[in-house]
């Protein structure tokens, strides 16, 4: 016998900490796969000095003078082939465009419009053609290439992660665990103890909390020493909104795991909660791009609040003040979500 | 000796599209320092009525008193005398023994240091061991401790030996009478006969959610009119009738007689007065004897008597 005390909220959060610190495979997923993500989009969308164009010239009788032509630019790839291997060439996207040199000279533009690249092609081809063939230009022109940090494409896409992440730990690390807890009967056994409930609660989001911090500190870390991101905006504003981001996605988590027991119930409503947002929150590309019409949907789903405020403070240095529509909808989400959760919270 | 658990008129409705009544006008009384079994089949009601009295379920009616106290309006009072060991439990598999039981007695305002805990199911040597590398026994001791740590007067286990190997159910019957011979109270579930006969003072036979028989397990089977039981049965005898209970129920010494699938027992007071009578009768009948036991009647006995159906298919006699 002992009356020595331990603390409950200690122990839980302790808990927590060792089994996930003990399973590699999810810490993994959650510090080494966003990395993963930064590298693998930076290399692909780094931004290329030179932008080959892949052009196919069908076989003729007046195919030398344009293959000559364009040859003299480094920038064009030519191929010369007869009228069906162009085809298949351009059918399977090995090829930007097929040029059909005739009398004139008049050349016959073959391509999809619908790719970008074959619409890039067609127009440097064509204003290289034209010139060779004594186009002259009459105003003069030069070009400014952007590449400093801030405007490229890895410094719009770190605070998309960010977002991504956010939203993730709090459906997984709250509601999945929560789930799992109830279907393994821990949470029955739990409350068979004297232990309070709101201590669990707090305990398992303090534990995401803390599993946050190095998950933020090494993406912001990593996409600074390696791509030169930098936050152009506080410190504290970014840690602010991760939090905010942290708390409101803890509630949705919560809210999922409410009443799901099994393992199904809940990784498909995971899906219906984060699927939308994968796709229209913005965090590979802006969420402007899609139709006006559905625009007043997206702003309210709490990812886009987010991901625009981490935008807003990293890239632009926005104060918090500046943000405060972000807040308001991002607190809304996190009390509300949070509110019905412990209402419909089911123990067993 | 104070009352430790009491239940009246417990009832027990799952509503749905045909509504089940798991437990039907209960009764029960556990007195202090005894270790009470609820015996019964699977789907009797046990685990309703022990997870009702844990305070997990809420009854449909009825009233229940644990340790003198009410839940609903002592709640904490009570969660902090009570141990409990739910029947199935998976607690986390990456958490060590220690660690196990450091979290649950942090739970309790006071209890055993969790070193004693560990020692009180020998699980010592486990100490660093993670939950998710520990034999079944391992882990029921396991589960056994996280009711103890909270030293509790009061102790349930649900099915605390099912699905376990001889060696380690006596493991765990050792924790458990151990823990009885502190003065303190015991009340689990079993559907197994040996067990509730070795370990518990007294018994409550369940059947359909109601009690149909309580007292002593010696108590028990002594209402059966006999203490041993002699089964036999007759080869195969071509053209002639199977033999019934009125043939067999006026021997010396019979109490009852049971015939189910060519396998006949019979409930007797003294073997040696029966067993002469049963083989004359036998002769006298033309019948031959395909085999012959008699062995001590067991609670087994009781509750097919009472309900003319076996606890368990298969039977489950350890020894």
């Amino acid at each position: 016998m002992s009356t020595r005390q331990y603390s409950p909220l200690g122990q839980l959060v302790l808990a927590r900490l060792r089994e996930f610190f003990r399973q590699p495979e999810v810490v993994f997923w959650v510090y080494g796969f966003p990395i993963l993500l930064v590298v693998a989009l930076g290399m692909a969308f780094r931004n290329k000095p030179v932008e080959h164009i892949a052009v196919s010239v069908q076989n003729g009788q007046y195919t030398q003078p344009v293959a000559e032509a364009l040859s003299a630019n480094a920038r064009f790839q030519v191929q010369r082939c007869d009228a069906d291997a162009c085809r298949l060439r351009l059918r399977t996207g090995r090829t930007d465009l097929v040029v059909i040199a005739e009398a004139g000279p008049h050349y016959q533009y073959s391509y999809d419009p619908t790719r970008a690249e074959s619409v890039m092609a067609r127009s440097a081809v064509d204003d290289a053609l034209q010139r060779a063939a004594g186009r002259k230009d009459i105003a003069s022109t030069n070009d400014k290439e952007l590449a400093e940090p801030g405007a490229r494409y890895i410094d719009f896409l770190v605070p998309g992660l960010l977002g991504m992440g956010l939203m993730g730990g709090g459906l997984w690390g709250v509601g999945f665990v929560i789930v799992d807890m109830r279907i393994r009967k821990l949470l029955k056994r739990f409350i068979a103890t004297p232990m309070k409930k709101y201590q669990f609660l707090a305990g398992i989001m303090f534990s995401r909390f803390l599993f946050m911090i190095p998950e933020i500190v090494i993406l912001l870390l990593f996409a600074w020493l390696v791509f030169g991101v930098r936050v152009q905006g506080s410190i504290f504003a970014v840690m602010f909104f991760v939090f905010l981001g942290a708390f409101t996605f803890a509630g949705i988590g919560l809210l999922v795991a409410s009443r799901a027991n099994t393992v199904e119930t809940v990784s498909g409503l995971m899906n219906l909660v984060m699927l939308p947002m994968w796709i229209a929150s913005g965090i590979f590309f802006s969420s402007d791009r899609f139709p006006a019409g559905v625009q007043p949907l997206i702003k309210i789903l709490p990812l886009t609040p987010l991901i625009n405020a981490l935008r807003a403070v990293i890239l632009e240095g926005t104060s918090l003040v500046q943000l405060w529509p972000q807040i308001v909808v991002l607190s809304i989400w996190g009390v509300v979500t949070f509110a019905l959760a412990l209402r419909w919270f089911r123990w067993m | 000796m104070p009352v430790a658990i009491k239940c009246e008129n417990l009832v027990k409705r799952y509503a749905g599209k045909t509504p089940v009544d798991a437990v039907r006008r209960l009764d029960l009384a556990v007195e202090t320092g005894e270790c009470f079994g609820l015996l019964g089949p699977n789907g009797a009601g046990k685990t309703t009525t022990i997870e009702i009295i844990e305070g997990l379920l809420e009854p449909t009616s009825g009233e229940v008193e644990v340790l003198a106290m009410k839940w609903g309006r002592q709640d904490d009072a009570i969660r902090q005398r009570i141990g409990i060991s739910l029947q199935e439990t998976k607690l986390a598999e990456k958490l060590s023994v220690l660690e196990t039981l450091t979290l649950f007695r942090s739970f309790y305002s006071r209890g055993l240091e969790p070193d004693e805990a560990m020692r009180r199911v020998s699980l010592e040597e486990k100490a660093a061991a993670w939950v998710g590398k520990l034999s079944g026994g391992q882990k029921q001791r396991l589960a056994v401790a996280c009711a103890l740590v909270g030293d509790p007067d009061l102790l349930f286990l649900d099915e605390p030996t099912t699905g376990l190997d001889p060696q380690a159910r006596r493991q765990l019957w050792d924790i458990i009478r151990e823990f009885g011979r502190q003065g303190r109270t015991v009340l689990l579930t079993t559907h197994y006969m040996d067990e509730a006969e070795r370990l518990c003072d007294r018994v409550a036979i369940v059947d359909h959610g109601k009690v149909i028989a309580l007292g002593s397990p010696r108590e028990l089977i002594a209402s059966l009119g006999g203490e041993h039981i002699i089964d036999f049965s007759i080869a195969n005898a071509a053209g002639l009738r199977e033999l019934q209970a009125s043939d067999l129920s006026d021997l010396p010494g019979t109490q009852s007689v049971r015939c189910e699938d060519g396998q006949i027992s019979l409930a007797v007071a003294e073997p040696h007065v029966t067993l002469p009578a049963l083989l004359v009768r036998l002769k006298d009948l033309r019948r031959e004897l395909a085999s012959l036991t008699t062995r001590h009647a067991s609670l087994e006995d009781v509750f097919v008597t009472l309900t003319g159906r076996h606890l368990r298919d298969g039977g489950s006699h350890e020894s």
